[in-house]
């Protein structure tokens, strides 16, 4: 009997968890709850500048942009949207569901293999015999600019390395994670996610004529909760302290 | 009982909000798509492909599981050996297992740098990133569900049966063949049913051990993610494919079940 009368107290407190993993923001001073949806690529970068933002408690929610673009498409709001491109901030301000995006980085496409024992030396190696590749789907940019560099190279070229793809990944955490498992012997990635892999993994420069540019977008999301904090997050994105982590992870500065 | 006036109305209202909240997204995938945009969605080859791959894997990997499963749930039930009840544990173990964790384990283990990849290349043999490392992860997180049951199912058959077969001179082979499998019948068939919606819906194991290729590792739970960015309705239709044969097998666990109860009662 004393279980039954128990449970509507365990119902309630239930109940006020769940309005606590809302943006509610409780009570003292005002310190706005900031939801940022980032491509996955900027993982490091804005986990360290995130974490002790004075003016807001910033959520951050990491996955291929395209993904976090459909998902704001279906209609959740995030309050801020960061790209690891110009293309999806771009078309989602053209549908009317994100203000005006600022280009906030730069990064460089690079191919990726095993720092021990790899079995591909230069882009050349790439096409060859049982070299297993992995790359972005083609919807998430990585995968994208991949394709750019794929596509002007011979043709032939082109097919020996198509040929070794064996895995399209969702998004470029996949493909590095491939790589660190040594499941794969080279992945095309960003040269800040070389960087952020703690010496497991060895960068190879693409030669400059192939090289995409990568340049990073972000705009604040139309309806957002927080208007007010996601522009000025969006505004340290391009020069307080999440710029700096920015530099400080490899990431180049917007163009000007 | 007078005591308690709210307790009745209460229980009713959770039951209404657990039926509500747990139907209304299956139900929003098929309002969502018309049964003739469903029908053209499928019709795209990438979504062809997860289909077939996906018969295909989970085919083998059900055959792997009874043919393997059928007679190990019969040694967990049949025998008592000491750590028994560890044995259990560890098979069951994948069950709680967060799936990524799964394909994390196999890439450890049978990955081409894991604690068997060595091994396993001198043989010639590659799962990571291919069709067999699919089969394989599906075989991880689903045996255990078919194992379970099927142990249930055995421990249940009334001993003095498998008894009366071996008194009747019959060998302990044809005694597992002839009288307890057919009597476990049902039980094994809602295991089997279990284990093959798990393997349908895999993700997270196929993803981080096999990756996502279509037509080679890109099973239809994987192709609905790489969809959901570009092509929503794709993604919606084999969702919905995938809701209209979980439907249908948990469906057919119920009648297994209906039947095994009914005849239960007959006898």
């Amino acid at each position: 009997m004393r279980l039954l009368t128990a449970w509507p107290v365990a119902a309630a407190a239930a109940l006020a968890l769940l309005a606590g993993c809302g943006d509610g923001d409780g009570s003292g001073a005002r310190r706005p709850t900031l939801v940022v949806s980032a491509a996955a690529s900027l993982q490091e970068a804005l986990t360290a500048c995130s974490r002790d933002d004075p003016k807001a408690r910033i959520r951050l929610s990491f996955a291929g942009s395209d993904e976090l673009a459909a998902q704001i498409r279906q209609g959740v709001k995030p309050d801020v949207f960061a790209a690891a491109n110009t293309k999806l901030p771009q078309a989602l301000h053209r549908e009317g569901r994100l203000q005006r995006p600022v280009v906030f980085a730069t990064n460089e496409l690079v191919l990726a293999v095993p720092a021990d024992g790899a079995r591909v030396a230069s882009l050349d190696d790439v096409g060859g015999p049982a070299v297993k590749l992995v790359v972005g789907s083609a919807d998430v940019p990585v995968g994208a600019y991949t394709r750019d560099v794929l596509d002007r190279l011979p043709a032939d070229e082109q097919q020996a390395i198509r040929a070794n793809v064996r895995s399209e990944e969702p998004d470029v955490k996949g493909v590095v994670g491939k790589l660190t498992q040594g499941a794969a012997d080279a992945g095309f990635v960003y040269a800040t996610d070389v960087e952020a892999s703690s010496g497991r993994l060895r960068a190879i420069a693409l030669p400059a004529q192939l090289r995409p540019v990568v340049a990073y977008g972000a705009g604040v999301v139309r309806g957002a909760d927080e208007p007010g904090a996601a522009a000025e997050y969006l505004h340290g994105l391009v020069r307080g302290g999440c710029a700096d982590a920015l530099r400080q992870a490899g990431f180049g500065p917007p163009p000007r | 009982m007078s005591g308690r006036p709210w307790f009745g109305p209460a229980i009713v209202a959770a039951l209404v909000v657990a039926v509500a909240f747990l139907t209304l997204p299956v139900i929003a995938i098929f309002l969502d798509v018309g049964p003739g945009r469903l029908v053209a969605s499928l019709d795209d080859p990438s979504s062809r492909e997860a289909l077939l791959l996906s018969l295909k894997t989970t085919s083998i990997s059900m055959a792997v599981i009874v043919l393997v499963g059928t007679p190990a749930a019969y040694a967990l039930a049949t025998r008592t050996f000491r750590g028994r009840s560890l044995v259990i544990t560890l098979v069951e173990l994948p069950l709680v297992l967060p799936p990524a964790v799964a394909g994390i384990g196999l890439l450890a283990a049978v990955g081409p740098s894991g604690l068997l990849g060595g091994a396993l290349s001198d043989l010639g043999i590659e799962l990571a990133l291919t069709t067999a490392g699919v089969v394989v992860a599906l075989t991880f997180v689903a045996s255990p569900f078919y194992l379970r049951q099927a142990q249930a199912a055995f421990t249940a058959i009334d001993p003095a049966l498998l008894e009366a077969s071996r008194t009747l001179g019959a060998s302990e082979a044809r005694t597992f063949a002839r009288v307890a499998v057919p009597a476990a019948g049902p039980g094994l068939l809602a295991g089997g049913a279990l284990a093959l919606g798990r393997a349908l819906g895999e993700f997270g194991a196929t993803l981080v051990f096999a990756g996502s290729f279509q037509g080679i590792t890109q099973t239809v739970p994987l192709a609905i993610y790489d969809k959901f960015s570009t092509d929503f309705d794709g993604a919606l239709a084999l969702s919905a494919v995938l809701v209209a044969v979980s439907a249908a097998l948990l469906l057919g666990v119920k009648l297994v079940r209906g039947g095994e109860a009914l005849g239960a009662r007959v006898r």
